[in-house]
């Protein structure tokens, strides 16, 4: 049934190619997913295997679903239909494989908290209901700061923070996570040129440790020398692929082609008919 | 106006007949400091204030149940239930009205908050009128008031104060992840709803058992206010909290017990009086947020731009009058000054009595300026900094020169000592030669 749909959809392509790639074990597969908010579907059957140890790129435009994807990876939004996989298992078995990286504004950045304590975050898991902080979980944060070239910031508070500085916050609380699977939505957003090398160095060394990277990300001038692994989104998987074989002019246009593609002008029409 | 020996009985607790009281609404305020903490963090006031306003309801049925059983109605733990139960269900019509319509959460708090006090203000009326019954002294929980409380109802409020304080102590990690980032928390598994559930019943315990002393209407300030004020205070957590503590103990304290001893203060409108007070304090002076500091640290700024405009300005007009290069500390005229910038003569004037008050000027004969040696040490270091600066942006930054001048005003007033030796550093690896006056070292 899998192969069916591979075969149908776009982003079959591409993966049906590698032979030695088997989707069970896969860092991430996703198949037949549909996620509707208020009834308007956002992402529709999309099928999508991220294999092993791959910086992996997901690109569209405005609306595409990018964010929703991720959010129902980690179950955070409900799906319609269509089953998500992680290394195998649904999600609430694999949490502690995953590290989420969220969009920066997506807190309130004023809050009575050092870089270090949101970092510390990242072990809360690991600790358990009501432990504390260890000095150990402490000194690793720390740690963590460090590799994310900010370690000196650590007992700032968060508001005194530059968005670059903040946009790194998140991912040493990512990297406390000692996650297999990292999960990022829009690290890229509106940061300075030393974060942005200091995000970009610090995918390389995830992915050389074997770990799977999935980045939002919105810029395609970087976008095939950051990543080794593309997925071109809207609303419906476009295509999926390594970078050089799938940053395609052709990909592109039908990713970001300007007309109302069917699906979305279909969705606006069963919006409407159902309120 | 009262004796200064009552005054003393009353805040000391030596009174019996406020101590109670007064005990009681300094728990209750330090219970109100801590869960007010997480309630504004959470961003849930509104959802506090409609929920202490729907536990009417519930008192005045509460009082109806009790006389129609036999009694007289007032028994203490007997209209608190009946208020939980009323506040809880003002809870679930939110969450009802907020899940199964498209209403924003705002519409579905002014809802309840409006439709339950409706109801409670009608049935209050309509109990009156029950037979053999009276219920005067049921609206003392709108407003509050400190009437004199026996020995177990006190223990009921310590109690659940003291509770309710410990348990927001010990889910302090959880409750702080929940605040921050709640899509985080879930998807590290933690479980939200519970947690959020959790959070608002404490809200509501503390509501509940401040519903005599302080009244429904009052009490959602009791429990913000303190913590808006400790915010001023401090950048994290748990001091905030400590500190909110403090404040809400501080004022159930003092509150009750001037409301005990001015009979016709209504104890609510005190305590939160003398907590808005506190919280006008820290908003005016607390150091790191409080608005009057942050004008001084404004001031300072700008006497001290004004300061190093005027070193460079005169600076300046040495190295046009000699040359650039060995610049030495000559007498100039005081008019050549005021052309360099668009001084006003006010500000000219206040700005030189500041430099001399500064040790930065020496008298120089009439309508002439000499800087100090120190003045004069201070003016090359401003003016080498500003140049390094510019020099900076020039080349590297892809400012036009035009328009460097401007930039480099605003940023040469807050370079530091580091940052001043690695702009040198960086030039000289890039070998760029612009005239920069000397590094005045001997004089720093």
């Amino acid at each position: 049934m899998n192969q069916l749909f591979k075969r149908l959809s776009p982003a079959g392509d591409a993966a049906g190619e590698d032979l030695s790639f088997h989707p069970d074990d896969a860092p991430l597969a996703i198949h037949d997913l549909t996620v509707a908010y208020h009834r308007k579907p956002v992402l529709w059957d999309v099928d999508l295997d991220i294999p092993d140890g791959k910086l992996v790129g997901v690109v569209g435009p405005n609306g595409a679903g990018k964010s929703t994807l991720i959010k129902a990876c980690l179950d955070l939004i409900p799906r319609a239909s269509g089953e998500i996989g992680i290394y195998g298992k649904p999600y609430r078995e694999q949490r502690h494989l995953v590290a989420y990286v969220p969009q920066r504004e997506s807190v309130d950045w004023d809050f009575p908290v050092s870089a270090l304590d949101v970092v510390a975050m990242g072990a809360y898991r690991r600790l358990g209901w009501f432990r504390r902080v260890t000095k150990e979980e402490s000194e690793k944060a720390r740690d963590c700061l460090d590799q994310v070239g900010i370690g000196h910031l650590a007992d700032r508070q968060i508001s005194q923070l530059s968005g670059g500085q903040q946009q790194r916050v998140f991912l040493a609380r990512a990297l406390m996570q000692d996650a297999e699977l990292y999960l990022m939505d829009e690290p890229f957003a509106a940061v300075d040129a030393a974060t942005e090398e200091a995000i970009v160095s610090l995918l390389r060394t995830l992915s050389e440790k074997g770990k799977t990277c999935l980045v939002v990300h919105h810029d395609l001038a970087t976008v095939t020398t950051y990543f080794d692994w593309l997925v071109l989104l809207n609303m419906r998987v476009v295509a999926s692929g390594p970078s050089e074989t799938t940053f395609t002019r052709e990909n592109l246009q039908k990713t970001y082609g300007g007309k109302l593609s069917l699906l979305e002008k279909a969705a606006e029409a069963l919006k409407h008919t159902v309120d | 106006m009262p004796e200064l020996a009552e005054i003393i009985e009353v805040v000391l607790l030596q009174n019996y007949n406020t101590r109670l009281v007064v005990l009681s609404t300094t728990l209750l305020g330090v219970a109100a400091g801590l869960i007010g903490s997480f309630l504004l963090l959470r961003k849930r006031s509104l959802m506090g204030d409609a929920l202490s306003h729907a536990t009417l309801p519930g008192v005045a049925i509460a009082f109806a149940i009790m006389v129609t059983l036999g009694g007289t109605g007032k028994s203490l733990p007997g209209l608190l239930l009946g208020a939980t139960i009323s506040g809880v269900a003002g809870l679930f019509t939110m969450l009802l009205i907020r899940n199964t319509t498209r209403l924003r959460d705002d519409v579905a708090m002014g809802f309840v908050l409006s439709v339950f006090f409706g109801i409670g203000v009608a049935s209050l009326q309509m109990v009156q009128s029950l037979p053999g019954a009276s219920a005067a002294g049921l609206e003392s929980f709108i407003y509050g008031k400190t009437a004199s409380m026996v020995q177990s109802d006190f223990l009921l409020i310590a109690v659940v104060a003291g509770i309710a304080s410990l348990v927001s102590i010990l889910f302090l990690k959880e409750f702080l992840l929940l605040c921050f980032d709640d899509a985080y928390a879930a998807a590290q598994g933690w479980p939200t709803f519970f947690l959020d559930v959790l959070l608002l019943g404490l809200v509501t315990a503390v509501t509940v058992i401040g519903l005599q002393a302080v009244g429904l209407i009052l009490i959602i300030a009791f429990l913000i206010t303190p913590a808006t004020a400790a915010r001023f205070w401090t950048q994290r957590l748990l001091p905030m909290m400590l500190l909110s503590a403090a404040i809400g103990g501080v004022s159930g304290w003092l509150g009750a017990s001037i409301s005990a001893l001015t009979p016709n203060l209504p104890a609510g409108a005190v305590i939160v009086l003398v907590a808005a007070s506190l919280f006008l304090l820290s908003m005016l002076f607390a150091p790191p947020r409080g608005v009057i500091p942050r004008l001084f640290r404004q001031y300072r700024l700008r006497r001290k731009v004004d300061r190093q405009h005027f070193l460079r300005a005169a600076y300046e007009i040495l190295e046009e009058e000699q040359g650039q290069g060995d610049v030495s500390n000559t007498p100039f005229p005081r008019p050549a000054l005021q052309s360099k910038r668009s001084w006003s003569v006010r500000e000219l004037r206040s700005i030189l009595k500041i430099a001399k008050r500064e040790d930065h000027l020496e008298p120089a004969g009439p309508g002439m300026l000499r800087l100090s040696e120190s003045g004069f040490g201070e003016a090359a270091r401003v003016t080498r900094n500003h140049r390094l600066w510019e020099t900076y942006l020039i080349y590297y930054a892809d400012i036009a020169p035009s328009h460097v001048d401007r930039d480099a005003d605003l940023v040469e007033h807050i370079l530091g000592p580091e940052l001043v030796h690695e702009l040198e550093e960086f030039l000289e690896k890039e070998s760029v030669t612009t005239p920069v006056p000397p590094s005045p070292h001997p004089v720093s």
